[in-house]
């Protein structure tokens, strides 16, 4: 079956370029003992039909920086500075109640824990029909009860028409988060923003979501911002990545790109500490040394150094002293990482390949 | 403040700098409650080779090791009681029916399978945290099944636990020499007075500064969390570790550094894992042998190579394939993937014969009917299914049937006597069946 899609709901796909577009984002809070920037000068762009991924750890500022697209954050207790552009609309200081007509209309944002997401005491379907109702004020009652059974019906809830008078606690995992795509996806938005979308589920049932969201994403042609720190499902969903450090982006690229020929050392030593299912038995599991760093007193110079094994390679004290640019990498379009490392696709080939993967180190020899 | 450790010692709280909140002398300007870094005192070395060798590659098996634990047809029902004054029992929840399997002397036995299929339960039974309802578990010639709560004490300190959460599982009130020391304590192992210098080296064996014993948990990460519940486990020499899920709830970068952990500990203490994940890859890199659980039974069992290369239960092969895979980005798009319908079904009323033929796309007549014994077919693997074979070569017919007496839909054929005897061993044959052959052969 087939959505028809709502008049009301913003149809932006006459801006040329990206969908959204992020400039130069820092999100900072105050805080007792003095500011905390979680993001520092963000700029990514996503067109729609695509998929970026955003890799890092928790405390990376992944999840704030997509907060601060859907205009979550409270201006009282933080502070944005840069631009978010959607379809042509400026975000960063818009009022809040044109924010909350673009909220959940034009961008919609699905959160990793669906039983804390969804509401206790009402019925999916009325937390569906008022999602609908919010943005569609001619609709009635029935109209919002025959969407919320469709959208169901569309996320591969069996028998919708009765789940739809059931609570959240009554659905088992899988079937909430399906629930939350159905709420995201209600009013047909632009961009859809996937939070660690299948963290806390089984592997079977991980797959399942990934291939709905992927079906989905074909036939609304949106674009989606998908944030894990599963480098798996970023393999097989986006089209590109970003990898955070400590609010920063560190590394960008294609997915290919930055999955087969990272040039940055924390891309390395995310690969190095995940052990995969296909992969050799001689491959070691190498840790990141240490802690994530605070971000009330960050490093100097490059955030990651104290944590880097690969800084005796660079020439004097510059990973100490001086934040590395954003740089193209060695020859590849479109391949951006904060790195001073002269060589690092030689390192990556002969040093950190042949313990993390030695078949793969074979083979590219 | 009796319980203040360093009142025997004699130190001075400020001497160690640590329990500044007791002495009133909490600086925020030194000690920001966001530093974490200092509690952990083997700094890894920076360069990447040196690195590179603490990195520990998957753990070997080793096929002569004896086993540490037997567990032989294990069984636990919960029961569902009605509502209302007179509370009857109406149900029960299978959550594990007949287990088997053996856990080798300092070797690890990965267990796997979708929440709610009774992993933890297995580990909450070998740890008697539940009493089970059938079934033996024998550890160093007794039988942990029967034992009663004061004859299982003493045992008790040879089967440790890790658990999953480490914000939940250590006491906040408890400074982490209070939380160590205290399997000390309660076993009267060492006098009072010698708990502080064991529980400093065990600080340190888990890599995290002994000085800081007197701090409170919410001064530490997550993953220093996880180290002092590794820690706590380690206090009486366990010989026997159950870990629940240790690793899940830690960061990425965090979780290579506590496998590692383990490895170590593994090898320098000889210490036997039953290592419980959902985590597919972990699993694999831990453990030589695993064993895949579904609705409360074990379908497959088996060494790495077999499960994670020719796997022939169709659940296992479902489970794999949905694991996404990094080195699908060199090639782009989905992997063609086994895609499971539906959700795991009720343990409470579980289907008959098959539990997993509900979801399996090979299920016949005779999967209703009678219900896959855990056939040897290897060295060292087991399966339980009627059409057992590698992906893509499932055969037509069932392979069980001369071993059942059952004729292809699954009904007894009279006068036919089962031959099969190897029903509920918990270790392996040297004779298996060949599903080739059909015929019992051996090394």
């Amino acid at each position: 079956m087939t959505i028809t899609s709502p008049s009301s709901a913003s149809s932006p796909t006459d801006v040329d370029g990206p969908y959204l577009q992020v400039e130069d984002l820092t999100v900072t809070f105050p805080t007792q003992d003095g500011p905390v920037q979680a993001v520092k000068g963000l700029s990514y762009s996503v067109e729609l039909g695509k998929t970026l991924g955003i890799v890092g750890e928790s405390g990376s500022g992944k999840s704030v920086s997509s907060m601060a697209v859907m205009g979550l954050h409270d201006a009282k207790s933080s502070e944005i500075s840069g631009s978010i552009r959607l379809g042509g609309t400026e975000i960063v200081g818009l009022s809040e109640s044109r924010m909350r007509k673009l909220r959940g209309n034009a961008m919609a944002m699905i959160f990793q824990d669906a039983l804390a997401a969804l509401h206790p005491f009402y019925r999916v379907g009325d937390q569906l029909a008022e999602a609908y109702a919010m943005h569609h004020p001619k609709a009635s009652k029935r109209d919002g009860r025959r969407k919320a059974i469709e959208m169901l019906d569309r996320v591969g809830i069996p028998q919708p028409d009765r789940r739809v008078d059931d609570f959240a606690h009554q659905f088992s995992g899988g079937m909430r988060q399906r629930v939350m795509i159905a709420m995201g996806l209600i009013n047909d938005p632009s961009l859809l923003i996937a939070d660690e979308p299948t963290t806390a589920l089984d592997v079977t049932v991980q797959a399942q979501i990934l291939d709905l969201l992927q079906d989905l994403q074909r036939e609304f042609n949106s674009a989606v911002i998908i944030i894990t720190h599963d480098l798996g499902v970023i393999a097989e969903m986006a089209d590109d990545v970003l990898v955070m450090y400590a609010g920063r982006c560190v590394e960008f690229g294609t997915t290919k790109e930055i999955l087969t020929r990272p040039e940055m050392p924390y891309s390395w030593g995310l690969l190095s500490s995940i052990p995969e299912v296909g992969a050799s038995t001689d491959a070691r599991l190498i840790p990141i040394p240490g802690n994530p760093p605070s971000l009330l007193r960050p490093p100097s110079g490059c955030s990651f150094h104290p944590r880097c094994s690969h800084r005796d390679k660079v020439p004097g004290d510059l990973c100490f002293t001086e934040l590395p640019e954003l740089t193209p990498a060695s020859n590849r379009a479109g391949h951006l990482k904060r790195c001073h490392l002269p060589n690092p696709e030689e390192i990556y080939l002969t040093e950190v390949l042949p313990e993390i993967a030695p078949d793969l180190a074979e083979e590219t020899r | 403040m009796s319980q203040d450790p360093n009142a025997k010692v004699g130190i001075d709280a400020s001497e160690i700098g640590a329990n500044a909140a007791e002495t009133g002398e909490r600086d925020l300007s030194h000690h920001a409650p966001d530093v974490v870094d200092d509690h952990e005192v083997v700094k890894a070395p920076l360069d990447f080779h040196e690195l590179a060798e603490l990195g520990h590659a998957a753990t070997a098996l080793n096929p002569l090791a004896e086993p540490i634990i037997s567990v032989d047809n294990l069984k636990m029902y919960f029961p569902v009681k009605s509502s209302g004054l007179i509370r009857r029992t109406v149900g029960h929840v299978q959550a594990v029916d007949g287990v088997s399997f053996e856990v080798p002397r300092g070797g690890s036995l990965g267990l796997v399978g979708e929440s709610g299929c009774g992993k933890s339960t297995t580990g909450r039974l070998i740890t008697r945290l539940y009493k089970p309802t059938g079934g033996s578990m024998m550890f160093e010639g007794k039988d942990l099944a029967k034992l009663s709560n004061s004859e299982m004490r003493p045992l008790r300190r040879d089967v440790q636990m890790i658990f999953q959460d480490p914000y939940t599982s250590l006491n906040p009130r408890h400074t982490v020499g209070t939380i160590v020391g205290s399997p000390l304590a309660v076993h009267k192992i060492v006098p009072k007075d010698k708990i502080l210098p064991r529980v400093q080296e065990l600080l340190e064996v888990v890599g995290l500064n002994p000085e800081h014993y007197n701090r409170y948990p919410n001064e530490f990460s997550g993953g220093q969390r996880q180290r002092i519940g590794i820690a706590r486990a380690l206090t009486l020499n366990p010989k026997l570790l159950v870990a629940d899920e240790p690793v899940s709830a830690l960061d990425v970068s965090i979780q290579a550094q506590v496998v590692n952990l383990l490895q170590d500990l593994q090898r320098e203490f000889d210490i036997a894992f039953l290592f419980i994940a959902h985590d597919l890859a972990v699993v694999r890199h831990f453990c030589p042998e695993v064993a895949v659980m579904y609705l409360g039974k074990i379908v497959e069992i088996g060494d790495r190579d077999t499960i994670y290369g020719h796997a022939h239960h169709p659940y296992t092969q479902a489970l794999l394939s949905a694991v996404p895979d990094v080195k699908q980005a060199a090639i782009g798009g989905r992997r063609e993937r086994i895609r499971l319908e539906g959700d795991v079904p009720s343990p409470i009323n579980p289907p008959s014969g098959c539990r997993f033929r509900t979801r399996c796309q090979f299920a016949q007549e005779i999967c209703a009917k009678v219900e896959p014994p855990l056939l040897q077919i290897g060295q060292r693997h087991k399966v339980a299914c009627h059409f057992a074979g590698e992906l893509g070569a499932h055969p037509a017919t069932p392979v069980t049937t001369d071993l059942l007496g059952v004729d292809d839909q699954g009904t007894p054929v009279p006068g036919a006597t089962p031959t099969n005897k190897q029903l509920t061993i918990p270790g392996y044959e040297d004779t298996w069946y060949d599903l080739k052959s059909k015929h019992t052969t051996g090394v």
